[in-house]
């Protein structure tokens, strides 16, 4: 029962309360680069939620069967820059042969998901918070499911600011930054959401 | 000791990574036809979707496949084709380079109805009231199109209506696509001449909303020598097959509704000719009636 409990914490906290993009402002560079067009805001939320999912899942096996064993923790970082890296190509890989439409749903933004530092940044997290493996997955998946989120609202919000009336400064990623500072505010309302 | 460690594991490690790649690569090939690489690489590359496909590749892909011709992507320009149709094994295409045209001089010209003070964006615009402009045919000046145009070949010129640069169009048609009053459309790009009203509204009606209207009085269509100019629907409209672009036309027109604009001047000059000419014919009858 308490890991229930657990999981479901893991759950709200990832997707509102620590939101991987408004609380802590990880997978910046694809929340501004590929939020002009809700379509294509989705498509990168959907590969951003699979393939955070599957890092969490191999970083977590890495860390404690081979780091973890040869005392070698303080290369975390780079060991798993290398792990999140081929994990991508090998998805590519794998979906351009078994499933076709999925591979062209995503896109070239699974290629561009090798960057994303939201990706690195759950698999940090997950060892710095202990997380089992059960938890790590749960917390990676939960955590894309959160991206998307984000992106969506966010993608929609620039969609209708292309018809608004403002100031000739502010044309295009100025407004845009204003427009996640002010939704960043607006998901701290969710901190609250914290005592569990 | 450490890093000699620290080297190994993390070295082993991605040797394993590379190979899983390698074995993986082997395992997941799929086999690509070589043409549909060649054939991109032909294509315009800026994704413009002009051709109806989801971007260069899914172009490529139809090419390919025979459900688009080799002549699909209109940026990429008559040479690629060819070069296209060649990789397909069919003879090389031939027809005229064609630009964009926008039908509508009018601008500052046109009168207003009200101001509008909506969002910047010609199909809004249009949905008030039918639009600002008390010609129900002529252009916004919004700018749809040209943030339709992936080329920078369309702007808002200074009379406030879409300017097309012929130098920059590739005939992809984004921007017609785009104009919710349909007054784009593509015209050979080595014929001058152009008509540049759209307005199907009878004489009167088409002078009181603009000062550059076509109102259909047929004074084009008559000065013609090839018979390349008529009006119809109340506007007049160039056959680009028999004009040869003499600009007789633009010399009598009332409205300066056709481009290139006469100067005053070259319409002073044309008109003394024409007197002239008229003198010396009447000499001529008067002579041979006597």
């Amino acid at each position: 029962m308490d890991q229930i409990y657990k999981l479901l914490a893991i759950t709200l906290g990832a997707i509102l309360a620590n939101n991987f993009i408004f609380s802590q402002f990880l997978g910046i560079c694809p929340f501004l680069g590929v939020s002009k067009k809700v379509d294509t805001a989705v498509g990168m939320g959907i590969a951003v939620t699979f393939v955070m999912g599957l890092a969490s899942a191999i970083t977590w096996l890495v860390n404690k069967f081979v780091l973890v064993y040869f005392g070698l923790e303080y290369m975390q970082t780079v060991a798993f820059i290398l792990v999140i890296a081929s994990l991508v190509q090998f998805i590519e890989m794998f979906l351009q042969k078994s499933m076709p439409s999925l591979y062209t749903a995503l896109g070239v933004y699974l290629p561009l998901i090798t960057t994303n530092c939201a990706v690195l940044g759950v698999a940090l997290l997950n060892i710095q918070e202990n997380h089992n493996f059960i938890e790590s997955v749960v917390y990676g998946i939960t955590g894309g499911i959160g991206f998307l989120l984000a992106i969506v609202l966010f993608a929609s919000i620039r969609e209708r600011l292309v018809f608004a009336d403002y100031p000739k400064s502010f044309e295009g990623f100025p407004i845009a930054l204003v427009t996640a500072g002010l939704m960043a505010l607006a998901f701290m309302g969710f901190s609250g959401l914290k005592i569990w | 000791m450490n890093i000699v460690a620290a080297v190994l594991t993390l070295g082993i490690l991605g040797a394993v990574f590379g190979l899983v790649l390698a074995i993986a690569s082997k395992v997941f090939e799929v086999k690509k036809d070589p043409r549909e690489e060649e054939i991109l690489s032909l294509l315009a590359g800026a994704n413009c979707g002009g051709c109806g496909f989801p971007g260069c590749g899914g172009c490529a892909a139809a090419i390919l496949a025979g459900t688009a011709p080799v002549t699909a992507c209109a940026p990429a320009g008559a040479e690629n084709a060819a070069a296209i149709a060649k990789i397909m094994g069919m003879e090389a295409p031939t027809g005229e380079r064609e630009v964009a045209f926008v039908r509508c001089t009018g601008g500052v010209n046109a009168k207003k109805r009200f101001d509008y003070v909506g969002v910047k964006d010609c199909l809004s615009a249009t949905k008030v009231a039918g639009g600002p402009l008390e010609c129900g045919f002529g252009c916004l000046g919004f700018g749809s199109c040209v943030n339709a145009c992936q080329f920078g070949a369309i702007s808002i010129g200074p009379n406030g209506t879409a300017v097309v640069n012929p130098d920059k169009c590739t005939d992809c048609m984004a921007c017609a696509a785009a104009c919710p009053r349909h007054l784009i459309v593509s015209v050979p790009a080595s014929k001058k001449v152009h008509v540049g009203c759209a307005n199907q509204d009878k004489g009167k009606a088409a002078m009181s909303v603009c000062s550059s209207s076509c109102i259909g009085c047929g004074l084009c269509q008559k000065e013609c020598k090839k018979d390349a100019i008529h009006v119809v629907n109340g506007v007049a409209v160039i056959d680009y097959e028999k004009c040869v672009g003499c600009k007789l036309c633009t010399k009598v027109c009332p409205r300066d509704a056709i481009l290139p604009v006469a100067t005053a001047e070259e319409k002073e000059k044309y008109k003394a000719i024409k007197k002239a000419q008229a003198e010396k014919a009447k000499a001529a009858a008067e002579a041979a009636a006597k």
